[in-house]
This record gives C-alpha cells, sequence and structure tokens, in this order.
C-alpha cells in the first residue's frame, strides 16, 4: 500500500513536472481554477444577493445602470447588480455544466468497456446508436425533449432536466474512444496472462484495464464539460433555463428579452457570454493538453505499478 | 466492400434513422399530459360531451394508441399532413414551407462563404504551417469554437447597429413586408449581411481545420514530391495536385455538420428575429405549440439525414478508393 501510494506521488510529480513546461496548459488549467473558485466563493465576492434590488438614496430601483455609476458591472433592467448576479451564475452553469458531463462520461466510459471488451452485440448496439444520433440534429432534438420533459408531471426542477437530456445526448464520442482504446489494451499480453491464470471478467477490467483507461477518461471528461457548458447556455438562452436560478445563459436570454441590446446595455449582455467563453475554452485547453500528455496511444504509460514504461501501441496505422 | 454494399449499408442507416425519428415524434406527442382533443379545441369549454367523443372519433383517438394511431399518424405525415399550429391556427406543412426558403437563403449563403475562406485559409494554414498565419488560423477556429453561437450574434448585432447602421433584425424593412423578396433585394441584402457574418465565422473554423490537416497529410505524399521534381512551382503544386485531393474530406464535413447548421440557424435566427424555420422552432418552443415544434423537428432531422446520405453517394462517387477494395 505505502510502496503504491509513493509511486503515485511520483508519477503525480512527474505529471505535473511536465504539465508545468505547457504554457496553453497552464492557462487552461488557470482559467477553470478561477472560474471554479468564483463559483465557489460566490457570497464573499459580492455584497448583494442575485436577488436585490440596488437602489438610489431616495429608494428608487437603479434600473440599466452602467458601471460608472454602480460598481462594477451596472445594473439590469431590475435593478439587479450584474456582478453578483455573474458571480452566482457560475454556480448554476458550472453545476450543471460538471453534472451532465459526468453523466456522459459515466455512460460513455461504461458502454465504451463494455463494448469494447465484450464486443459482439452490445458493441454493435453502441455504434448503430452512435450512427444514429450522429445524424439526427442535436439541438432541436434537446428543444423537444425538453418542453416534452418539462410539460410532463413528473416533478423533476428545470435545471435537471437539462442536466439528464444534455448527459445522455453527449456519451457517444466518449463510448467510442474508449471501446478503441478497450480493444487494444484487451489484446496485450499483461490481459492474456491474467486470463490464463483465471482472473475473471470483472477482475480483468477493474485492475488491468481501467487503470489503463483512467487517464483518457478524465482528459476526456475535461472537453465533454466544455460542451456541456456551451449547450446548457444556448438552452438556457433559448428560455429551457430556470429563472429562479439563473445561469449565464439565462442571464443573457434576459437581457436579450428585456432589449438590453437596443438600450446599449453592454455590462449586462458582453460579461455573461465572456464568462462563458472563459470556462469553454479553459476546459477546451485543459483537455487538449491533458489528453496529449495521458492518452496512451501518444506517449508511454507510467501509471501502474510493475508495468510501467509500457509503449502501447496505436490500434490502427494512420 | 464494393460501392454498391458501402450506399446499400448508408441506405439502411438512414431509413433506420428516419424511423427513429419517427417514433421518438410519436412517443413524445402522446406522453404529454392532456387530452389532445382539448388542446384542438382550445379553452373553448362549451362544446358539448358528445360533440367532442365525435371529435376524438374523428382523429381516430378512440382506437388503441398502437397500431392503430400510430400506423394512421404514419401515413399522415408520409402524406405531409403534419396537423394545425396551435398557435397560428394554420396547417403546420403550409407554415413550414412558407419559411424554408428564407432558412435555405441565410444557411446557403453562411456555407458557401465559410467553405470559400475555410479552405483558402486552411489551405494557407497547412502550407505554411507553423508560421504566424497557421498560429492565427489555430487560435481563430479555437476561440470562434469556445464562443455561444447566439452571443457573437448579440454582439455582432449590437456592433453593426450602432456603428453600421444596419437593421437589427427582421428579413426586409416593415415597409417592405409582404412583396416578393425579389423585388427588395438591397433591402434584402442589408438585412442578410450580419446574421450571414455571423454563420461565416460560426462554420469557418471547422472547414478550415479540415482543410488545413487534410492538406498537411496530402502534402507528405510521394505523387508531391514528384511534382516539386518536375519542377512546378509551389502554387502549381498546390492547385494542380494538392487542393482537388484535399478538398475531399469537406464534402463529407458539409454534409455531417448540417446537424450543426441547423442548430446555427435556430440560435441567429432568433437574435436577429430572422423569419425562417430556426426562428419558428423558438416560437413554437415559448408559445408551446407541439404540432408546430413536431413537424418543424420532423422536417429538420429528415432533411438533415436525407443530405448526409446524398453526402455519402457523393463521396462514394468522387473517392476512387470506395470502389476498389
Amino acid at each position: 500500500m505505502n510502496g503504491n501510494w509513493t509511486l503515485f506521488k511520483r508519477n503525480l510529480s512527474e505529471f505535473w513536472k511536465s504539465f508545468r513546461r505547457n504554457k496553453l496548459g497552464l492557462l487552461g488549467g488557470f482559467l477553470v481554477l478561477t472560474a471554479v473558485l468564483v463559483a465557489a466563493f460566490a457570497p464573499v465576492l459580492t455584497p448583494y444577493s442575485p436577488k436585490d434590488i440596488v437602489r438610489d438614496e431616495n429608494g428608487r430601483g437603479l434600473t440599466f445602470t452602467p458601471p460608472s455609476i454602480h460598481g462594477p458591472l451596472g445594473t439590469d433592467d431590475a435593478g439587479h447588480d450584474v456582478w453578483s448576479q455573474l458571480v452566482f451564475g457560475a454556480r448554476i452553469s458550472l453545476m450543471v455544466g460538471f453534472m451532465a458531463g459526468f453523466i456522459a462520461m459515466f455512460v460513455g466510459s461504461l458502454f465504451g468497456i463494455m463494448a469494447g471488451y465484450f464486443g459482439g452485440g452490445i458493441d454493435n448496439l453502441l455504434m448503430r446508436i452512435t450512427d444514429i444520433l450522429l445524424v439526427i440534429p442535436d439541438l432541436p432534438l434537446m428543444l423537444i425533449l425538453v418542453a416534452t420533459l418539462r410539460q410532463m408531471d413528473l416533478n423533476i426542477s428545470p435545471l435537471s432536466v437539462l442536466i439528464v437530456v444534455i448527459g445522455l445526448l453527449y456519451w457517444t464520442s466518449t463510448a467510442r474512444l474508449i471501446r478503441s482504446q478497450v480493444l487494444t489494451i484487451k489484446e496485450r499480453q499483461f490481459v492474456a496472462r491474467a486470463r490464463a491464470i483465471g482472473a475473471g471478467h470483472g477482475h480483468i477490467i477493474r485492475k488491468h484495464i481501467l487503470p489503463q483507461i483512467m487517464p483518457l477518461i478524465v482528459a476526456n471528461t475535461v472537453l465533454i464539460l466544455s460542451t456541456a457548458i456551451l449547450v446548457e447556455s444556448g438552452l438556457a438562452f433559448l428560455g429551457l433555463g430556470d429563472p429562479t436560478q439563473p445561469s449565464w445563459g439565462t442571464m443573457l436570454n434576459f437581457a436579450f428579452d428585456r432589449s438590453a441590446v437596443t438600450n446599449g446595455a453592454w455590462w449586462f449582455f458582453l460579461p455573461p457570454g465572456l464568462a462563458i467563453v472563459w470556462v469553454t475554452l479553459g476546459c477546451v485547453l485543459l483537455g487538449n493538453v491533458l489528453e496529449e500528455m495521458l492518452n496512451p496511444r501518444l506517449t508511454a504509460h507510467h501509471l501502474e505499478g510493475d508495468q510501467n514504461m509500457v509503449m502501447i501501441p496505436a490500434p490502427e496505422a494512420k | 466492400m464494393n460501392r454498391r454494399d458501402f450506399l446499400l449499408r448508408k441506405l439502411g442507416l438512414s431509413l433506420v434513422t428516419i424511423f427513429v425519428v419517427v417514433i421518438i415524434n410519436f412517443v413524445l406527442f402522446r406522453v404529454l399530459p392532456g387530452d389532445p382533443v382539448r388542446s384542438v379545441i382550445g379553452r373553448n369549454v362549451r362544446i358539448s360531451a358528445e360533440t367532442q367523443q365525435a371529435l376524438r372519433a374523428q382523429f381516430g383517438l378512440d382506437k388503441p394508441i398502437f397500431p392503430d394511431q400510430f400506423f394512421n399518424t404514419l401515413g399522415q405525415w408520409a402524406r405531409g399532413n403534419l396537423g394545425v399550429s396551435w398557435s397560428l391556427r394554420r396547417p403546420v406543412s403550409e407554415v413550414l414551407m412558407s419559411k424554408l426558403w428564407n432558412t435555405v437563403l441565410l444557411i446557403g449563403l453562411g456555407q458557401m462563404l465559410s467553405i470559400i475562406f475555410g479552405v483558402i485559409l486552411g489551405l494557407l494554414a497547412g502550407w505554411k504551417r507553423k508560421t504566424a498565419i497557421d498560429v492565427g488560423a489555430l487560435t481563430f477556429s479555437l476561440i470562434a469554437w469556445a464562443i455561444p453561437t447566439f452571443w457573437l450574434g448579440i454582439i455582432l448585432l449590437a456592433a453593426g447597429s450602432t456603428w453600421l447602421g444596419l437593421p437589427t433584425g427582421g428579413i426586409v424593412s416593415p415597409a417592405n413586408t409582404g412583396k416578393p423578396l425579389y423585388t427588395v433585394l438591397p433591402d434584402l441584402a442589408r438585412h442578410l449581411i450580419l446574421p450571414t457574418f455571423t454563420l461565416t465565422i460560426l462554420y469557418l473554423g471547422e472547414y478550415m481545420l479540415i482543410m488545413r490537416s487534410s492538406i498537411l497529410e496530402v502534402l507528405s505524399e510521394d505523387y508531391i514530391l514528384t511534382a516539386k521534381a518536375k519542377g512546378m512551382s509551389h502554387w502549381q503544386v498546390l492547385w494542380k495536385h494538392a487542393l482537388k485531393n484535399a478538398m475531399l474530406p469537406i464534402v463529407t464535413l458539409i454534409a455531417l455538420n448540417l446537424g450543426f447548421t441547423v442548430s446555427g440557424a435556430i440560435y441567429i435566427e432568433t437574435v436577429f428575429s430572422y423569419d425562417g424555420l430556426g426562428k419558428l422552432f423558438e416560437t413554437a418552443l415559448t408559445k408551446q405549440d407541439y404540432p408546430l415544434l413536431q413537424g418543424a423537428f420532423l422536417l429538420l432531422a429528415v432533411s438533415v439525414i436525407i443530405a448526409n446520405m446524398a453526402a455519402d453517394v457523393l463521396y462514394a462517387a468522387l473517392d476512387p478508393r470506395v470502389k476498389e477494395a
């Protein structure tokens, strides 16, 4: 146990050493980390609650007030403080993104491992589902799904509907990636040896396959996260968010519907979009760098105890 | 796999996908709470119980959902009868057809411009790999990917209407509403500038990336070396040998992108109040006009599926490698 732990620490510090040299990866990590910190410390960062109405000394609500009068980001059409909306909106956007991304990652990995490891019918099923989902236009499909689910008396919150629909539509690319990786790993010597000495499927998947593909899953999850946050913002912009818990997309929906654009209230419609770009760009940069560093198809692999420094060949020559 | 098998397989997959779309459409419509007849007559509660019963019988709602109602609906859809829009009180297919060409115009323009610029920029980026052009092109496509479509539209709308005096929405000015579009072309063009520009930026990045990686692959082939050895200039090699082969992936990308294109149209038509299918979809969504929503989804999904199949046919015709083996 102790040996594994020191090995893990050594691997982690080696990983950090090479990650530190990658400027784009560091930038991505910085962007994601700041967004997460802002979401975590939202109440500390602003004196207002997002539902408070900012008033002048006569008690009148300040509507569409520019940042020069009410800092740092002015007020919206109803007199809410835009900065506090933005800071609390980070919580909603990130939460929906993380949870939808997690569902997609979980379903995709599970399906990918099963399809790659067992092959046959389940593999066929996976490939056909992916083929079909690839062709059906995703936004219209999500819109009618969300609209119908919200109309049914299912007693689930609007945000949960978004999470489930996004999560259950964006798992196929993960599944295909994992599948192809599992296909190559299961043909390797150590899996054949484990099977020869009587290891069961569960044992082989847990002890030999999962540790090899885990880094890939992590990198892929970060990439899916960016998609999930972008998609959530779009659905919320089209009015499918939860107006009582505004995300950045919901803020943009409000700003657009309440004519912030024609009023020239740039402080209302620029910041939420910048925040979305901040996070998605961060996730893409981080995810790409992680994938480059961790994808066993591209580099040697150091995470397995006795089998470290194993080169895994590309499954098919490109 | 020879060409016939390839095409048959793609045809089969398209049919299965259309079937899945039809099932989704049918099931979603049925799980909605409330009585469909109730929603058709709207808030007019004075219709007697007998009349309601007669209406139910007329729509076949007294029969079991499967197989009677299912196949009945299927037959209706196949004949182009998509029901009546609740909010507009007009047949759904008629409403859809009236908006279709506006969307085709917008998407067509955006796709054309982004393909032209995407191919040129991708070619330059791949040719001058690791120079400022290449890094700039990659950065651009990365940022274009991370920007939400609708937000880009909002920014361009704000900037274009404030600084350039361009219209803030619609397809023609209010004074020209209802006139045939070809009689008011200058006005139409002014209204098309901003949404087309947004769409072009949105699609450009991906075409550029594909073209770049495709040209890189082609440029490493032996026949390029041969052409160079014959003493052809770089431009001649690019134009005569590289471009044609590198364009092949673009063909499939155009069709594969159509789903993505449709999403872009929904966002951009909403932002620019452009009177097309995307805006219609958004309106149907806010008004909870389910027949319209289902009809629009069916039309969009089936067109995308058919376009994908067309791309596969085209690909098989263009790529000699599909024929062999």
